[in-house]
């Protein structure tokens, strides 16, 4: 009922602009104008110099309104780095923006049409191309300059100290895994990957005995971290916005990322005056129809509660394999892998951690 | 003359039509080989026609049907972002499966956004908009009778043709249209097991897709060819139009690029269907450990965007040619820095194949090849700022007309300078770990691309309207139609780079599920509405369209905008062939605007004595 409420209305307010867009184009004739409808000039430079206005005030406003309810100061090393070249940017591309936009409206009302004015024959000036190409060259350089040094700074190999921990991202979740008190992530393939051992680890390595698999992400505060990232099935992505994070996850091609959270979630719910605050890592790849649901939350801890996270934490084999009919089936299914892969006798296709 | 067609055309030699037309025969098609009768029937005229001017009236209205479509799909998809919590029954009664109790799908919303990039991409703002003015616009204005292979020229069209009846046909197989994203990433849309739309939609859009790039293969190789070898006597390159410019380098651009799309296909279509593994490595889905191993899903991407990243030119170059043909006819005065605009253009064309990987900083690819791309891309910054400054000074002390036409034109500069900066932020890969994939990337491409095309579109149908079908659009509705896109485009992508630096990904369905996206409810809603006005408004612009061509104001003036170049020295109706005499002569450049105190001097007036000539 409403929806043909809605079509009649719409039907209706197109034909009275219709009819009144005929009229106007009677009247225009009937006053012996073709093409050029010079009364339209005076009225159209007008609205442009108010759009000027008006949209420079609604920009002015809305940054007001939004501002805080971007993200907050970034909770990394490298995303203050981030942040102080997007505000870099933002001025440079500031002035321009402000500088055309005012320029190209003012001269739309300044110079729209009258009678016997004549327009200037200017069809060219090298001195001001060249000041024009030249500038925005140099701009360019310095940003590309800070630009690619940030970006080799926070490309670089992580420090010998970061805390590794692996993602991988499946349709539609992520998992982690911590290596246990050996510092050492398991073996794994993704021919052992099954119900129950999600990332496909290979049992008879010792390495992976002691590994976590915690649901939620833990992190130390001002303690490099470094991400192995890793896809089951399709791309994925790695965004931690708050971090100033964002890396694919590939089947078949492991990424890494590594970077250093320096504020905990506790504190930052006080930066942010929100008592929910929480940090989230999201897919920001289009990965099908669970996409916007593949969400897993993230503690940035202080060393104290860390400490007590990590306490409660059990070995995946312990609480999850050990003494199962799984045990048995992965453990065979390991070793039938390695018993193909030496038949073969190609380098093993083994994951190296 | 350096074109033996020319001579064939006489007019008068068959009995005259109800329109004012003249030169209509056909006998310069001889050299296909055909010698056709001499009235055309409707079929040869207005469905298989060689005529360039009715092939681009057919990829105009082919456009518009498929712009109707992209852009209903975004209103749809604004309903389920702007109102997550109403349920709206009528879309169950509509849509059945793919909308149960109210609300559209998250498999059908992927599809949504899927097609409406797919379409607006490649069927609307390539083929409607390259198609229509290459077409249009190349053999009237560089003073030939049709283009190089009129034959080919048709295939182009009913090719494109085929490929959207297939593409159309995959929205109603029972599993959906492809649902990938318009990128088609595999292995999401290589498995079918990845998704609903990775069945067999995905194969429509493959095979479709395919059909297309040869369409553009054709057209392609048509505007190059008659731009360079059927300019009319005098024409030099150095006095094209800025229109004819755009169109070439277009075309080398596609002619270049779309074949790598081609082969990205085959080689997706192998993977989906042979068992291959170009793209795919180490992958268990659905519970099954799949054999292919060794592929790259990266390759994909890297052949995806060597084409992608010149598409993107692909469709705003013609844009830029029109906006310029237009800014200085409407201005009354040349385009400042012919030169520097077609050096600008050349270097643009150019870099376009060289700055691809920005769209893979973060696939995990070398550092070290980031750099160079960042290099690159901010590189093709400079050549568009000089685009944008000559654009802004060709206004500078005009005598400024605002024709619908211009206000289009003004709208695209203003659109290509907010879009074209936030493309220096995104371009710097370090900037890019944090916007990467979010709602800054989506307000920065709709912006430049999407808006400002669209923009330079429109600007293009009202200007050569009058050319086209003899009538002009009504001005008023014009107006109404500029308006409420222009402020409507800025209030629904302005805010969506405040949502991308909150984080916001794309293509969420929902953003319910996260604490830190979860604020921007009103806002949403916000943009949803006024998508529905703008939507309203080009509907506006539909019926303008079509009510125009039988009901319009007739044109009774050769020359109605007061234009320099050739295509205003043909009659007011065309017939095939263009000029019913001898085909102008050119003596002089495109942008005699208020020179010597005269209004304008068409390009057909010989120069004066000790006349001065000031460029190239």
């Amino acid at each position: 009922m409403s929806a043909t409420l809605v079509t009649v209305a719409i039907v209706l307010v197109f034909i009275v602009i219709f009819q009144l867009a005929k009229i106007s184009e009677y009247t225009s004739i009937l006053k012996g104008k073709e093409g050029v409808d010079e009364e339209n000039d005076k009225y159209a430079s007008w609205m442009f110099l108010i759009f000027l206005i008006i949209g420079f005030i609604l920009l002015i406003g809305s940054l007001v309104v939004y501002i805080p309810k971007m993200l907050p100061v970034a909770a990394s090393v490298h995303g203050k780095w981030i942040d102080s070249m997007f505000n870099v940017t933002l001025f440079f591309t500031g002035i321009v923006f402000v500088a055309c936009q005012i320029a190209l409206f003012y001269f739309a009302w300044k110079y729209s049409h009258k009678k016997g004015r004549k327009a200037l024959y200017y069809p060219e000036n090298n001195k001001l191309e060249i000041w024009w190409t030249v500038i925005p060259a140099i701009v360019m350089t310095g940003l590309v300059i800070v630009g690619v040094y940030r970006w080799f700074e926070i490309m670089s190999p992580a420090p010998a100290n970061a805390q590794v921990i692996e993602i991988t991202g499946k349709q539609f979740n992520w998992i982690v895994r911590y290596p246990g008190a050996d510092g050492k992530l398991g073996a794994h393939d993704f021919k052992l990957i099954d119900e129950t051992n999600q990332v496909g680890m290979d049992f008879t390595d010792p390495n992976s005995k002691d590994d976590l698999m915690p649901t939620d992400m833990h992190l130390l505060v001002n303690k490099p971290v470094m991400l192995k990232i890793q896809a089951r099935d399709v791309i994925h992505d790695v965004g931690l916005p708050q971090f100033r994070i964002h890396m694919d996850a590939v089947p078949g091609i492991p990424t890494t990322f590594w970077f250093t959270p320096d504020i905990t979630t506790d504190e930052m719910k006080k930066i942010t005056g929100n008592k929910d605050f929480q940090y989230e890592l999201a897919c920001d790849q289009l990965c099908g129809k669970g996409h916007f649901s593949m969400k897993m939350n993230v503690y940035v801890d202080s060393p104290e509660e860390y400490a007590k996270w990590l306490a409660s934490q059990k070995s995946f084999y312990e609480s999850t394999i050990k003494g199962t009919p799984e045990e048995q089936n992965a453990i065979q299914a390991a070793q039938k892998l390695h018993g193909e892969e030496a038949q073969e006798k190609k380098p093993t296709e083994k994951k190296e951690i | 003359m350096d074109n033996p067609s020319m001579q064939h055309t006489q007019p008068g030699a068959h009995p005259a039509t109800a329109h004012e037309e003249h030169g209509d025969h056909n006998g310069h098609n001889g050299h296909n080989g055909h010698d056709h009768e001499h009235k055309q029937s409707f079929i040869t005229k207005y469905i298989f026609s060689q005529d360039h001017k009715t092939i681009a009236k057919q990829f105009l209205v082919t456009g518009i049907i498929w712009a109707i479509i992209g852009g209903l799909f975004s209103v749809l998809f604004r309903l389920q972002l702007g109102y997550p919590d109403q349920s709206f029954p009528i879309l169950t009664d509509i849509l059945g499966k793919w909308a149960p109790d109210g609300h559209i799908s998250p498999d059908f919303y992927n599809m949504l956004i899927t097609m409406h990039g797919t379409i607006l991409v490649f069927f609307v703002l390539t083929a409607g908009l390259s198609g229509t003015f290459s077409n249009f616009l190349i053999p009237l204005q560089v003073g030939a009778r049709d283009m190089a292979s009129p034959f080919l020229n048709m295939l182009s069209y009913w090719f494109f043709f085929m490929a959207g009846v297939i593409m159309m046909i995959s929205f109603f197989v029972s599993t959906g249209a492809a649902s990938g994203g318009w990128t088609v990433y595999p292995p999401l849309s290589a498995l079918r097991d990845a998704s609903m739309g990775s069945e067999r939609g995905m194969d429509y859009w493959l095979f479709a897709m395919a059909l297309f790039i040869i369409s553009a293969l054709l057209g392609g190789l048509n505007y190059i060819t008659t731009v360079l070898n059927m300019r009319t006597k005098g024409m030099s390159m150095a006095k094209l139009p800025l229109t004819i410019w755009a169109f070439l380098l277009t075309a080398i651009l596609g002619l270049l690029s779309f074949p790598v799309l081609l082969g990205a296909a085959l080689l997706l279509i192998f993977d989906r269907n042979l068992g291959t593994s170009f793209y795919l490595n180490d992958i268990y889905i659905n519970g099954q450990h799949l054999s292919n191993v060794g592929g790259s899903p990266i390759l994909f991407q890297h052949l995806f965007w060597f084409l992608g990243h010149p598409e993107v030119y692909i469709v705003i170059l013609p844009a830029m040619g029109i906006v310029s043909e237009v800014l200085a006819t409407n201005a009354r005065k040349p385009i400042f820095g012919y030169k520097a605009m077609i050096l600008s253009l050349l270097a643009i064309a150019l870099l376009s194949f060289l700055v691809w990987a920005h769209h893979m900083f973060l696939t995990g690819m070398n550092p070290f090849v980031g750099s160079i791309f960042v290099l690159m891309t901010l590189v093709i910054a400079v050549p568009s700022a000089i685009k944008v400054f000559n654009w802004i000074t060709t206004l500078w002390q005009g005598n400024l007309r605002f024709t619908p036409a211009m206000m289009f034109s003004i709208g695209f500069v203003s659109m290509f300078i907010s879009g074209g900066l936030t493309g220096i932020f995104l371009g710097n890969s370090a900037l890019d770990i944090e916007l990467h994939d979010t709602y800054f990337v989506v307000a920065h491409f709709h912006i430049v691309m999407g808006v400002a095309a669209f923009m330079g579109m429109f600007a293009g149908v009202y200007h050569w309207y009058p050319k086209m079908f003899g009538r002009y659009l009504n001005n008023t509705i014009g107006y109404i139609h500029f308006w409420v896109t222009f402020v409507g485009a800025y209030l629904i992508f302005w805010p969506m780079h405040y949502m991308g630096l909150a984080g916001l990904p794309r293509r969420y369905y929902s953003h319910s599920a996260f604490v830190s996206f979860n604020q921007f409810a009103s806002l949403n809603e916000f943009i949803s509405g006024v998508a529905m006005v703008v939507f309203a408004a080009q509907l506006l612009f539909v019926i303008n369209f079509f009510y125009s061509i039988w009901q319009g104001r007739k044109v009774r003036e050769l020359n109605p905008w007061h234009s320099t170049t050739l295509e205003w020295t043909t009659p007011i109706r065309p017939g095939h062939g263009n000029w019913p005499g001898e085909i102008p002569e050119v003596h002089r450049w495109p942008y005699d605007y208020g020179k010597d105190g005269r209004d304008f001097i068409p390009q057909t007036e010989p120069m004066h004595e000790g006349e001065s000539t000031h460029h190239i």
